[in-house]
């Protein structure tokens, strides 16, 4: 099973000394699945995002990503991986495109190339217009959607994101809304954590709700509606907290 | 696959001028600080004729090595505002790469401020600071303040009490550092660079290429979680 | 279901005989480092002769130079303790550096203390801000500032990896320490190996039983000593990481 899996995770422990944040995750995604990763704070789901990514090192278990192997082949991992993070990444004194070209300069992208590309992504998300202005100007909504752009310039095949909805508007929710649709039709496998109940019902393929450190929910999200999501999300999270 | 280390290094260095040419708030804040504290201390000392030929290369050290910690703490702290240094990390590159590219950022820098110093302590102390060998000494020894600042500042900036912190741990490792620097300074300034015992650059750079190594291989270790 | 024992815990699981042996073989070395010590503390106080210049004041200079022997020994530890752990990850390393930093400070303490007793009749003063003074007094803020960044750090692995980090950084202030007497000409610090500098002051000649006084002492000092405080220090360590680990499995259930 684990040929097709672009993530492979098995095993997979994260403890800070004697507090299990993960406890024994096993969990593969397909290319080109849409992932909602719900659970209440402190469940592991940042936690899990930042195993992926290779900024922390699991304490026990394997992660395998596209055939690759963490955290030893971490910086061929790193390459096929977009982060929006909750903080956006992102200097304040520089300009989008001045920020764009440096992150693009660390993926080795450069010249003509990466001029031409960064425009073509800043026009995606809507900020062509402010390309010159500084990033302290942005509102949380542009920066966000400036968040999006840096992580998909590299064209990377899977997007993860943490909790990209929080602290944004209606407007701001719905454009990011269309710019993953477009991700996720492009291809990309994406992984996204999220407290949006109703989102996290429509948007993706498959909803994973993570309770304590384990998967307590893991089903497609076909069928799914917000409410039905609520019933379950509620059963799942009491259901293991209650032990 | 990687990002070939010295593009990455230039990268790192292009964003941090840049950002710095326009809001000039590390060499502000650093160079305030510097002129008030030269200032500050002609007052607390009192510094007459005598006094100040040897004290001065002290009051210049001192000077330059409280102005770089403000410095290191600004320039790695905007790196962790906004999980910046997350945003380098998940790049394809060697990591040694994010070392280089912040220590010669932060070299600049307090380079800069030095060298507003010196013309500055020149006029007000009444003694010829604009001396090539003093400006290489100074250049040596802000290379290892800023060496094993880059790599302490990087631990201290992930810490809870963060910028507090930075003088505590960078001060007493760098006395070495700092004693060679003033020993070579006020050698230097009176007019008797050798004393025939110990050659006090040769110190400096022993020290500098010690502090450049361990930092190289330790650094990595400071920014992986 | 106690996911906290399906978990790589730290603290070994020796055997219930194992440990019991390890205790005796302490509880044994404990003994002979203080039966040692009485024996070091004999010869200082009986065996060497008086200083013929400085008087039985003289014979602190024993554990003072014993002290600094061991502390170096003990920072040495942190050293490798720290080096290891950077490339095992297992925590035993870490509380090796742990251990070695406070009891390397413990007796850089005793150096400190014993040297300014014997420099108020012989230098006329408790403290005076000579290079290899201060150097020393910087070392001990060192690894004053090792605890401090410990105690900063909440995310236990990024404690240990910073603290391995600086405790190898802090070596130099050590070897600075070291060698400050042969590159400050200045110092009045007397070398007790290979010839004093010139400004020294409270050098003495060296007799059979000097060297042999200081010899002994030395070995005890830098070998029984630090091993012993080390060990007990990394067993109380192990101890608090138990009575953590039975804390974390009953709130669990």
């Amino acid at each position: 099973m684990s040929e097709h899996a672009l993530v492979d995770i098995q095993g997979l422990v994260k403890a800070y000394d004697l507090l299990p944040i993960l406890r024994k995750l096993d969990l593969t995604i397909a290319r080109g699945e849409f992932v909602a990763l719900l659970g209440p704070n402190g469940s592991g789901k940042s936690t899990l995002i930042r195993l992926l990514c290779g900024l922390s090192r699991p304490t026990a278990g394997l992660i395998r990503i596209g055939g690759w192997e963490l955290p030893k082949e971490s910086a061929a991992v790193r390459a096929q991986i977009g982060l929006v993070s909750h903080k956006p990444l992102l200097y304040d004194n520089l300009s989008a495109i001045e920020n764009l070209q440096f992150f693009g300069r660390l993926y080795n992208l450069s010249g003509s190339g990466l001029q031409a590309h960064i425009q073509a992504m800043l026009v995606k998300v809507g900020l062509a217009k402010r390309g010159h202005d500084l990033v302290r100007t942005y509102s949380r909504g542009m920066l966000q959607r400036l968040s999006i752009a840096r992580a998909l310039l590299h064209n990377p095949d899977i997007l993860m994101l943490d909790e990209p909805y929080t602290g944004l508007d209606q407007d701001a929710s719905t454009v990011l809304d269309g710019l993953l649709k477009e991700a996720h039709a492009d291809g990309r496998t994406i992984l996204m954590t999220t407290h949006d109940l109703p989102r996290a019902a429509v948007l993706p393929t498959r909803v994973i709700i993570l309770s304590r450190g384990v998967i307590g929910y893991d089903a497609s999200a076909s069928g799914l509606d917000a409410l039905s999501l609520a019933q379950i999300y509620a059963n799942v999270t009491s259901m293991v907290s209650a032990r | 696959m990687k990002t070939p280390f010295l593009r990455t290094v230039l990268s790192i260095v292009q964003k941090d001028l840049r950002g710095e040419l326009r809001s000039r708030e590390l060499v502000g804040s650093m160079g305030l600080f510097a002129l008030l504290s030269i200032l500050v201390f002609s007052f607390a000392l009192e510094l007459d004729r005598v006094a100040r030929e040897e004290a001065i290369s002290g009051v210049l050290w001192v000077t330059v090595i409280y102005a770089s910690t403000i410095g290191l703490n600004r320039s790695m702290a905007m790196e962790r505002e906004h999980g910046n240094l997350d945003g380098m990390l998940m790049a394809p590159i060697d990591r040694t790469a994010i070392f280089f590219g912040k220590l010669v950022g932060n070299l600049v820098f307090t380079l800069v401020v030095g060298f507003i110093l010196l013309p500055v302590m020149t006029a007000l102390y009444n003694k010829s600071l604009l001396d090539p060998i003093v400006i290489s000494l100074l250049g040596l020894g802000t290379l290892g303040f800023a060496t094993v600042g880059t790599l302490l500042a990087t631990m201290t900036v992930q810490t809870r009490a963060r910028e507090s912190l930075l003088p505590i741990v960078m001060l007493p490792i760098t006395l070495p550092m700092m004693l060679a620097a003033v020993r070579a300074t006020t050698a230097t300034l009176s007019g008797t660079p050798d004393d025939g015992s110990i050659s006090w650059p040769a110190i400096l750079v022993v020290l500098d290429v010690i502090y450049l190594v361990a930092s190289f291989l330790l650094f990595e270790y400071v920014v992986e979680e | 279901m106690s996911a906290v024992q399906n978990l790589p815990l730290q603290t070994a699981e020796v055997s219930g005989s194992e440990t019991h042996i390890r205790t005796r073989i302490l509880q044994g070395l404990t003994v002979i480092t203080v039966v040692l010590v009485a024996i070091g503390v004999y010869l200082a106080l009986g065996y060497a002769p008086t200083e013929a210049a400085q008087g039985e004041v003289q014979r602190l200079f024993y554990l003072h130079l014993a002290a600094f022997a061991g502390a170096f020994i003990a920072f040495s530890a942190t050293v490798v303790g720290g080096v290891i752990y950077l490339r095992t990850r297992a925590v035993k390393w870490d509380t090796l550096a742990l251990a070695g930093v406070e009891v390397g400070l413990v007796l850089a303490l005793i150096n400190l203390i014993t040297g300014m007793v014997w420099a108020r009749p012989i230098w006329n003063t408790w403290w005076t801000w000579d290079p290899r003074l201060t150097s020393e007094a910087i070392m001990i803020l060192t690894y004053a500032a090792y605890l401090m960044l410990r105690n900063g750090i909440e995310n236990p692995e990024q404690r240990r990896r910073f603290a391995s980090v600086y405790g190898i950084l802090a070596m130099t202030t050590v070897l600075a320490t070291l060698l400050i007497t042969r590159i400050r000409p200045d110092t009045i610090h007397p070398v007790v190996i290979g010839p004093s500098p010139q400004n020294a002051e409270g050098g003495f000649e060296m007799t059979q039983r000097i060297s042999t006084t200081i010899g002994i002492n030395s070995a005890i000092w830098s070998i029984f000593v630090p091993i012993t405080l080390i060990w007990w220090r990394i067993r109380l360590e192990n101890m608090a990481e138990r009575v953590r680990a039975l804390k974390a499995q009953v709130i669990e259930r």
